[in-house]
């Protein structure tokens, strides 16, 4: 899948573009190589980078933050050529996935490390600081924070020489689940406050979601596909996004027709889009995962194709014959 | 990945470098050793193999005489909980921090024929003589024992704290008893470690200087035998013995190698030491911690022997058993007297230079392997760690023999006889020193803080002062305090390449000896060990 193929519906930036990716391309080995890719961001936008490990979406990054040189292509923002400038000259924020905050300088002097020698040096280290929630932390040690505030630190060190564009790599994956969630909704609140231009990775397609105003879908150091959630969700390019991006039940052949496809071609249907009828694509339950509020009930069809539908907890028994039909099907 | 030309130019040029002080002379004395009149002499003298062999057993006795003493109080002070546990075992590891030449002459005045306890036992006896003579094989091997058992102590107490206590539990449940566990799990978990320490014990004691020149007496090991043979004018009679020797550390070095077995030992090891088991019984409590105290004192003896001796003035310690004057009358001599100062001024600028420039070359070394990954790595990983295999006087006679020709075209200049040969030789020596801690700081070092400061807009110069430096402290430190205080202690390389005016401490200390000016040898020695001890503190600061 060329990045030429991969259908841009609804993903376009919404104002001029700000962060301009043209065919930038990089190449590890002469079969394993990062793009090209051609990417365009506005100013003030949050772009998910979201792909399996091996995607490339770090590459990306790193092409971006100027840690590594790109063997083709062109990266602007506001219309300055910055292919060629050190990371050290690009003015780029950066939160590293272990955070890198310097072990043997203190919070403040972290938070400090980017900015110049001048009189407003500590009040810019107690501002940035303080968007972070981390006032009257200046002195403490790094070693003495916890996970979630040695993350909001490094946020805050990012941002505190006011880069043009902020960039994060996988920002959440070193918490624990319970504290991610809450980080996550911190994390979009500074970022809209500041209102910089942020480029996120990421693996996980419900953080991507959250944090995200649109996503660009990598896979094997290919762009799959560009767009907001829901257009990635309810239009994905290809069989690729439709399954990467939320559960999804691939059907061919007589049960893709029996679901209301014209038999050519491949017809996913989400879980949740299905549902237990009088009649439709016949099958026996096999299995029944509860999750609470309702129930996965795993489906083998007659010609021992497998599926999922999401239904109420008593929909069905284990054993029992059902007939499935579809609510909302995507045709690939 | 494409790489700037730039980092594989500089590569090249610090590896010309490299080879050009520690392969180079090396090379130069094995074309000219290969000298068929110097060879047959070689062959035909028994003295020669005599020499040869002696080295050779006098070593592997070494290693099994330093295993004996060292093991065991590994796992006295890493299983067992007593009094005083902690402070005991850093104690006993001090005799390998001080230089060798300060630990010989020290046990020189403790048990030598006129030392403290001959003296005692002679006088509390009647005897007409001493007890005992101090020389020989025996007296070579009481040292070596004495000073090298640290190694395995050392290793041995690295390996337990590796050890996974899942692994032990895991063996109990298996139904291994405790003799089942120690011999199928623990040793076999040990052997990465013992063989290091082997290893080391083995080379330190081939390159042995100071102990076979001290208490040799007629008993020649090769590194005696190549200085004497050097000393007596026979240059290529000694260039034939220093390639001899050379060979003899190397099969060394390749035959435990490979009974060290696989890496995967040691990349298992990651989980909770066993923590130290208190001793329940009383009486075994007390049984342990007075012999903890006890072999303390008696290794810390000879040092607190060489104290008091530095107290003594000239000629006032004749027949007594203790001394009848005690003053500080040496050490104002030491300082007073300009010709007696020189040498300490000596010592340490030349350990100052000879450590800073190693430093130097570390520090791009750990840039260029572990940063750019240059191509040449293994190259220049391999020259640092060269000077670690190889007995200091095979350096010795190399940098002799090579920089005493003028021929700037063979990169051959005249050095022998400047200023400049000394710290050149402890510039050899230093490199696998601050070469090993550089290197494995560059290695732990997470290349995102680099990153990161350059992101926040910092240069070059920048992040190697904020962060790259400032992170690589604790390696580079004890790098280079280990470097310092070996080539301030030096004699090995000393001996062989020093002139009047450049003479360093050690060769000050044997002068004062022959002329029988024991307390002021003495003092040297003990200044010595406190501004080893000084740096080697601030070097191990974290």
């Amino acid at each position: 899948m060329g990045p030429t193929r991969a259908r841009h519906r609804g993903g376009g930036p919404l104002t001029a573009p700000f962060l301009e990716i043209q065919a930038i391309e990089k190449r590890w080995s002469h079969d394993v190589t990062v793009g090209p890719i051609t990417l365009d961001i506005a100013r003030g936008e949050i772009l998910a980078l979201l792909g399996p490990s091996g995607s490339g979406k770090t590459t990306m990054l790193r092409l971006l933050a100027g840690f590594e040189t790109a063997d083709a292509g062109r990266i602007a923002v506001a219309n300055e050529d910055v292919t060629a400038v050190p990371p050290a000259r690009r003015r780029f924020g950066m939160v590293f996935q272990h955070y890198a905050l310097f072990p043997h300088l203190d919070v403040g002097d972290n938070v400090g490390f980017g900015l110049p020698k001048s009189p407003d040096r500590d009040a810019r280290i107690t501002a940035a600081l303080g968007l972070v929630d981390l006032a009257g932390f200046a002195r403490r040690k790094v070693h003495e924070l916890s996970g979630g505030q040695q993350q909001r630190v490094s946020v805050a060190r990012a941002l505190a020489p006011e880069p043009r564009v902020l960039m994060l790599d996988e920002p959440l994956s070193n918490l624990d689940p319970a504290l991610r969630e809450r980080t996550r909704h911190e994390l979009r609140e500074v970022i809209k406050r500041v209102g910089i231009t942020t480029v996120f990775v990421t693996h996980e397609q419900e953080e991507a979601f959250d944090l995200g105003d649109r996503i660009a879908v990598l896979n094997q150091g290919r762009l799959e596909q560009v767009g907001a959630p829901d257009v990635l969700y309810e239009h994905p390019a290809n069989l690729f996004v439709a399954t990467f991006v939320g559960r999804a039940n691939v059907f061919r052949g007589n049960a893709a027709r029996a679901l209301g496809g014209n038999g050519k071609g491949i017809l996913v249907a989400r879980p949740e889009r299905l549902r237990f009828s009088e009649a439709g694509l016949p099958g026996v339950v096999r299995e029944r995962r509860y999750v609470g509020a309702a129930a996965f009930f795993l489906i083998e069809s007659d010609d021992h194709q497998h599926f999922e539908v999401l239904a109420e907890p008593d929909a069905a028994r284990v054993g029992q014959r059902v007939y499935v039909e579809a609510t909302r099907v995507i045709a690939l | 990945m494409i790489r700037p030309r730039r980092s594989e130019l500089a590569a090249a040029g610090l590896t010309l470098i490299l080879a050009w002080v520690v392969i180079y002379p090396i090379l130069v004395v094995g074309a000219a050793a290969a000298d068929t009149a110097a060879l047959g002499a070689f062959v035909m003298r028994p003295g020669e193999w005599a020499a040869l062999w002696a080295s050779v057993w006098i070593s592997l006795v070494s290693v099994v005489l330093a295993a004996a003493i060292g093991i065991p109080l590994a796992f006295l002070f890493e299983w067992f909980d007593f009094p005083g546990r902690k402070t005991l075992g850093s104690l006993i590891a001090l005799p390998v921090v001080l230089p060798p030449l300060v630990g010989v002459i020290a046990f020189l005045f403790l048990y030598g024929e006129s030392g403290f306890i001959a003296r005692a036992i002679q006088a509390a006896l009647h005897l007409e003589n001493a007890p005992w003579r101090l020389q020989g094989a025996a007296a070579i091997l009481l040292v070596h024992a004495y000073s090298m058992y640290v190694y395995f102590y050392l290793f041995t107490r690295a390996g337990l704290a590796k050890l996974d206590v899942a692994m032990l539990e895991a063996a109990q449940a298996l139904g291994a008893d405790r003799r089942a566990t120690l011999g199928r799990v623990i040793v076999p978990l040990l052997r990465p470690s013992l063989v290091g320490a082997a290893m080391l014990t083995f080379l330190t004691a081939l390159g042995s200087f100071s102990a076979p020149y001290i208490f040799g007496g007629g008993f020649r090991v090769m590194t005696t035998q190549i200085v004497a043979t050097k000393l007596n004018g026979d240059l290529p009679l000694a260039m034939v013995e220093t390639v001899a020797l050379a060979i003899v550390a190397v099969a060394g070095l390749l035959i435990l190698r490979r009974t060290e077995g696989d890496d995967i030992l040691v990349a298992l090891g990651k989980g909770i030491a066993p923590r130290p088991r208190p001793i329940r019984r009383a009486s075994v409590r007390w049984l342990a911690a007075t012999l903890g105290w006890g072999l303390a004192v008696l290794l810390l003896l000879p040092h607190l022997t060489l104290a008091l001796v530095s107290l003594v003035p000239y000629g006032a310690w004749t027949t007594e058993i203790l001394p009848p004057v005690v003053n500080f009358d040496n050490y104002r001599r030491l300082f007073s007297e300009a010709e007696r100062l020189r040498p300490m001024l000596n010592s340490l600028w030349m350990a100052a230079a000879s450590t800073v420039v190693a430093v130097v070359l570390a520090l791009a070394a750990g840039w260029l392997v572990v940063r750019q990954r240059v191509w040449l790595r293994r190259l220049i990983e391999g020259l640092l760690a060269l000077p670690w295999a190889l007995p200091g006087t095979v350096f010795a006679i190399a940098l002799a023999i090579t920089f005493s020709v003028h021929a700037p075209l063979q990169l051959r200049f005249v050095l022998v006889g400047t200023a400049a040969i000394l710290p050149l030789a402890y510039l050899v020596r230093a490199l696998p020193l601050t070469g090993r801690g550089i290197l494995a700081a560059y290695r732990q070092l997470d290349p995102s803080l680099e990153e990161a400061a350059a992101s926040l807009g910092a240069g070059r110069w920048r992040t190697l002062t904020r962060v790259t430096l400032p992170q690589l402290r604790p390696g580079l430190a004890a790098g280079a305090s280990l470097a310092f205080v070996a080539a301030l202690g030096d004699i090995v390389a000393s001996i062989v390449l020093y002139t009047y005016e450049t003479r360093p401490v050690s060769i000050e200390i044997l002068s004062s000896l022959r002329i029988a000016e024991t307390g002021v040898a003495a003092a040297f020695g003990v200044v010595l060990m406190l501004v080893s001890a000084l740096v080697l503190g601030v070097g191990a600061r974290r």
